[in-house]
């Protein structure tokens, strides 16, 4: 976070002269992005006709890729294996320098040596989920039928989609139960479906600042996003791929919008308050005269060096579809009706996306399971972000939570992890 | 009255009981081993994790956030929630045994709450401190201020105990809820199971705190 706040100071400063100043176009041109899309710096598992992917929509999709990312290595009982899942606007590259952007992998604060999830240790796999632009299929790669990209033509996918193709994987990888499945958000969300629809094959579930379904005012805010997107001109009705352009403006506004729904007010006033960017007086202008404003837009204008904004689209309506109870009768404890899977739910006190009282009714739905759950809320200012940042509380328990699950399972060596 | 018996304290290793608090040892030697605990109040897990040492399956429920991120950090099965109104949410039977250590003086509603002990669990094993204890009454009696011993240092008004009672008083309870007292324990200022073949009367004077596993009915 320092450095991010140190490049948009440089930012602003080049940027100064321009007076009245929108977002920055990116500096990442989109070639670089929709390389990764066909092409990515990972490692690609191909699907071909005999094996589509059977998605809720009633399309199957075929061919189709995905790209992933894996660390330390499979023992011999193929019982190490831990899969993480990345949220909305993550990717395969965890724990290692992302390709587009230069930037250290998303979650080395977890992922990677020394860490609670330490490749020394565990088989780690971490895949770009179907509906993604970095390397696994979805609205920017290219449709086959038509040798052109796919934008809108791509079916709606849903988070049980991106499960399904995950386990496609995992077979592929010669793997039949995963020792963890672990992610926050939207990966979160995966972690749960994993253990709905395939508790056989989750030891272990670690699930970070979600819920179960999507709520009202989440969907509300994803709707804002995708308006965003879709007001800028050069969206095209999302074949803006066809015309070599990008609508990087109503992306970076949907993402400045997200990403405030990802901190929280104190946050925000420890670490901006009202204070001027680099001046001593307003400037009677639109300019971004606040801290703030200037961060927001540096986040905004990095963020679309690297994502697609079609794949937004998607993303954001797979985590608004999202609702475990509703294809269980209604009732959540059903989803997890004699699971044996040992699960460890944590939760943020200033996180207003998915607050506590989500993790707790999935606490409770687990406890009329009489599943084995461990459920900590971790007091922080920083929102649902923290999930992302070094909260050592949160280490403390991630690595004592999997060390526990790790000697249910025979696994050794993992003790001093 | 129900049947009472000192529970042997033997099946420790040498030295391992020293790391115990009295009371722990005790509702661990009424556990078999194998079965599957819920603590109630679990604290920071030091009775989960003597249990855990031989073999039992144990969950806890803490109120204390502090309380539950430690439990959690040492590996142990435990969720933030409160006697009160997350008892509820467990089906019946779900566990072989429901411990509610050191914390029913601290619930609203402790006739409920040892109603939903014994509905989630076939068995459930209760201690309390027992306001009976020949110190407490000398501190009212002569003192004319209420209790604070040892174990129970907070004055009235930071007390999160609000419902004490005395042996008497819980045994009368187990009554009238039609509970069985399978076992009950007491154990004096220093841990010690004051001798069984003494009246009740004697246990509720010189008990300091006293330890109950309790099963459905019959009771009477």
């Amino acid at each position: 976070m320092q450095v991010a706040i140190k490049r948009l100071i440089a930012n602003e400063v080049d940027g100064q002269m321009g007076g009245v100043k929108s977002i920055p176009s990116p500096a990442i041109s989109a070639d670089e992005r929709s390389h990764e899309v066909d092409h990515p710096s990972s490692q690609v598992a191909h699907f071909g006709t005999e094996q589509p992917l059977r998605l809720d929509c009633g399309v199957d999709l075929s061919p189709f890729q995905i790209a992933y990312q894996t660390y330390g290595e499979l023992n011999a009982d193929r019982s190490n294996a831990v899969l993480i899942c990345h949220a909305l606007t993550g990717d395969q590259h965890v724990a290692n320098v992302h390709p587009v952007t230069g930037k250290p992998g998303w979650w080395e604060t977890l992922v990677g040596p020394g860490r609670p999830i330490d490749p020394k240790h565990y088989f780690i796999i971490c895949s770009n989920v179907i509906g993604g632009c970095m390397g696994s299929t979805g609205p920017a790669s290219i449709n086959p039928a038509t040798g052109k990209v796919w934008g809108l033509e791509f079916p709606v996918i849903t988070i049980p989609d991106m499960v399904r193709a995950q386990t496609m994987l995992i077979d592929r990888l010669g793997i039949d139960t995963l020792f963890a499945v672990v992610g926050g958000s939207m990966g979160g969300m995966q972690v749960l479906q994993w253990t709905a629809a395939y508790p056989g094959r989750v030891f272990s579930a670690l699930a970070i600042a979600c819920a179960t379904r999507h709520s009202a005012q989440n969907i509300a805010f994803h709707e804002l996003g995708r308006q965003a997107v879709m007001a800028d001109p050069d969206w095209h009705g999302g074949s803006y791929a066809d015309r070599g352009i990008h609508p990087h403006r109503g992306l970076a506004v949907a993402r400045m919008a997200a990403h405030i729904t990802y901190l929280s007010d104190a946050a925000l006033h420890r670490k901006f308050g009202r204070r001027m960017q680099d001046r001593e007086l307003p400037t009677f202008s639109f300019d971004a005269d606040f801290q703030v404003e200037s961060y927001l837009r540096y986040q905004g204008s990095s963020f679309v060096e690297r994502f697609d904004a079609n794949s937004y689209l998607y993303l954001t309506r797979a985590m608004d579809y999202f609702d475990i109870a509703a294809d269980h009768g209604g009732v959540l404890a059903k989803a997890f009706a004699g699971i044996a899977t040992r699960f460890c739910v944590v939760s943020f006190t200033s996180d207003w996306l998915f607050p506590t009282s989500e993790s707790r009714a999935l606490v409770h739905a687990l406890n009329a399971s009489s599943a084995r759950v461990s459920f900590a809320e971790i007091e922080t200012d920083r929102g649902h972000d923290a999930f992302l940042l070094d909260v050592p509380e949160f280490f403390d328990i991630s690595r004592a939570f999997l060390q526990s699950a790790g000697k249910a399972r025979g696994l050794t060596g993992n003790k001093d992890g | 009255m129900s049947v009472q018996e000192v529970l042997p304290l033997g099946g420790l290793a040498a030295g391992q009981s020293g790391q115990f608090r009295a009371d722990h040892l005790l509702v661990a030697e009424m556990v078999k081993p194998g079965s599957k605990v819920l603590d109630v109040g679990c604290g920071e897990g030091d009775l989960l994790q003597l249990l855990e040492t031989r073999g039992i399956d144990g969950r806890g429920i803490e109120l204390s956030r502090e309380g539950v991120n430690r439990c959690v950090a040492k590996g142990l099965a435990v969720v933030q929630g409160d006697a009160d109104t997350d008892l509820v949410n467990y089906p019946d039977d779900a566990f072989d045994y429901v411990i509610l250590s050191q914390t029913l003086q601290a619930t609203r509603q402790p006739r409920v709450v040892l109603e939903n002990l014994l509905r989630i669990g076939r068995r459930a094993i209760v201690s309390f401190p027992n306001f009976g204890f020949w110190k407490m009454r000398l501190q009212l009696l002569i003192g004319g201020h209420m209790p604070r011993t040892e174990n129970l240092p907070a004055t009235w008004y930071d007390t999160a105990n609000i419902h004490f009672c005395t042996i008497k008083d819980f045994v009368q309870l187990c009554d009238e809820i039609n509970v069985k007292m399978e076992r009950s324990v007491a154990l004096d200022l220093y841990g010690r199971p004051v001798p069984l073949n003494l009246p009740w009367w004697v246990w509720n004077m010189f008990g300091e705190q006293a330890v109950f596993l309790l099963s459905r009915g019959g009771g009477k």
